[in-house]
């Protein structure tokens, strides 16, 4: 065989597989889509879901998922960036960086059942929370920290030697110029990392059945105080997410439309997260250029 | 003067001659077993040029980057002997080395600027030193960008990002972004090596002009280049400085018969 018609091969080898992800992905989506969207509708949206009757809605559960993924980032971002920042700028090579490499990256091939039983053991039980937001945010933060520290430790160290150079040779203190040079040119990568765990979070479900269980109480959208019963607000308060609601109604629900409000929540969690994906972007860009200036 | 959180012992003995304003005294610079620089003294006069020539890998950028302690980056290396700048010890474990940056400046061999604004890549060191006044920024960022020659030609758009500018400009830029911190001495290494001709005589046309107020160190590979604008050369072989005096004289007349074959193209 000529190195000719090597080459053409391996072009219509790859070709075929991306065509083979691409109708892969586009049947999924128009499955989920077709099934979905017909029971997509503003009641679906604002109504409370039954537990018997037909016609429930998804509203507590929807916004329990974004509330979660809310309250998970503003654990995990933060905490995950500082653990990047001190892999790529503060460690010193050696056994015990290498060590605390292993064990986050032994954190992040944890099965998120684990966690959730974890999660049980540690933020239900032992502090007496019962299932509750927070106990489901700590229990997703666990398994979100891991994919945050390597993302950001790989943004930090992408971002060109010279910078740092420049801004240590202007007499800027190591902390300043991480905070004002670094962090700045390295912030698309961290958001990219942002992003991917955002959708993580959003679709999880195994490690909140445990931690925020499978039932959300009455809640009352006009009652903002975030230490009220009735308050969405509430971090102390079962959740059931949408994720979790699709698993809970396919697998015991006994109301008669079962079929219709797993697809339509299911069509609701995939725009929900490709919908949270551009905004996190187009907000992004808009950052950057400020961060840059760059007009492009 | 080099205002450090921690006070400086300057040295009263060995008073300096009155011109010159860094001394390197038996300079050892190591990287793990291996030697960079082995044992340089070398006299910088204030307000000239010292031009520090040598073949790839004799130790001339190291010892550029040892005097404003860029060298403290690089966890390997280690420092023996004296680098005295007005009376102060820098290699002294108490220095500040912010301080001493901030008053020894220095720019690379590509244009490194900040990912920010033109405005910005001034104004950040500036706002970090305290200075937040718009007003007194807008003049200091004028001030510097004019010093580097470079206002005329970004003065219109000062808030366009610094990677919108050609090499030369960035490279000015970075040298107006080291000016704006009123340093005392500038070292340059090989800050024209990745110019075309034309910036490249841009920059040396500013670094001539430089010299009125202020005292720099170039470490440069284009001997044209040490020729033209120097007052004086050091010629640097595997860590030693091999020869050192007036550029002209070096040139000229070389000494040592290994300035001579560097200088005439036989090696390096």
């Amino acid at each position: 065989m000529n190195s000719k018609l090597a080459d053409k091969m391996a072009t219509g080898v790859f070709v075929l597989i991306a065509l083979i992800f691409i109708s892969l992905l586009t049947a999924l989506f128009s499955y989920i889509l077709m099934r979905g969207l017909p029971v997509i509708s503003w009641d679906f949206l604002t109504e409370a879901s039954s537990v018997v009757r037909e016609g429930g809605g998804i509203r507590d559960q929807l916004f329990n998922s974004f509330y979660i993924l809310f309250v998970t980032l503003v654990i995990t971002v933060p905490l995950g960036v500082a653990g990047g920042i001190y892999l790529a700028e503060y460690a010193k090579p050696g056994k015990i960086t290498n060590f605390i490499r292993t064990c986050i990256e032994m954190l992040a091939s944890l099965p998120s059942i684990v966690v959730g039983m974890f999660g049980l053991l540690l933020f239900v039980n032992l502090t007496g929370w019962g299932y509750s937001i927070i106990g489901g945010a700590l229990a997703l933060t666990m398994f979100n920290i891991p994919v945050m520290v390597r993302v950001t430790e790989d943004a930090i160290r992408s971002v060109p030697a010279d910078q740092k150079q420049a801004s240590l040779a202007l007499g800027m203190t190591k902390w300043h110029t991480i905070k004002t040079v670094i962090l700045p040119s390295a912030f698309p990568g961290i958001l990219t990392g942002t992003i991917l765990a955002s959708g993580r979070i959003f679709g999880e479900a195994a490690a909140l059945l445990f931690t925020v269980g499978l039932s959300t109480p009455e809640l009352d959208y006009t009652n903002w105080n975030p230490f009220a019963e009735t308050s969405p607000l509430n971090l102390f308060r079962p959740a059931e997410t949408l994720a979790v609601h699709i698993w809970a109604v396919n697998t015991n629900g006994i109301m008669p439309d079962v079929t219709e409000i797993a697809a339509g929540a299911s069509a609701v969690l995939v725009l929900s997260i490709l919908l949270f994906n551009l905004l996190a972007r187009f907000v992004g860009k808009i950052i950057e250029q400020k961060l840059t200036a760059n007009k492009k | 003067m080099i205002t450090a959180e921690k006070p400086l012992q300057r040295k009263q003995s060995d008073p300096q001659p009155a011109s010159s304003i860094i001394e390197t005294r038996h300079l050892i610079i190591s990287y793990g077993p291996t030697v960079a620089v082995d044992n340089v003294s070398l006299l910088f006069r204030k307000n000239s040029i010292t031009a520090l020539i040598g073949p790839s890998g004799c130790g001339k950028s190291t010892f550029l980057r040892s005097i404003n302690r860029m060298n403290d980056i690089i966890p390997s290396a280690r420092y023996e002997g004296d680098i005295i700048y007005e009376d102060v010890n820098l290699l002294d474990k108490n220095i500040d080395v912010t301080a001493l940056r901030k008053e020894i400046g220095m720019v690379f061999q590509k244009p490194n600027p900040f990912a920010k604004s033109i405005y910005n890549n001034i104004a950040h060191a500036l706002k970090f030193y305290n200075i937040k006044k718009k007003k007194k920024l807008d003049e200091l960022v004028e001030d510097s960008l004019r010093k580097a020659a470079l206002w005329d030609e970004v003065k219109d758009r000062l808030h366009d990002s610094a990677y919108s500018l050609s090499g030369g400009q960035q490279q000015r830029l970075c040298i107006a972004r080291t000016l704006a911190m009123k340093p005392n001495v500038i070292l340059l290494d090989e800050p024209s090596s990745a110019l075309d001709p034309i910036a490249n005589a841009k920059i040396e046309e500013l670094i001539i002009q430089l010299k009125k107020h202020y005292t720099i160190i170039i470490v440069t590979h284009n001997m044209q280049q040490a020729s033209r604008i120097s007052d004086e050369t050091a010629f640097f072989l595997n860590g030693h400085v091999i020869e050192h005096g007036e550029t002209n004289q070096l040139f000229m007349n070389p000494v040592q018969k290994e300035t001579e074959a560097y200088i005439s193209g036989k090696f390096g």
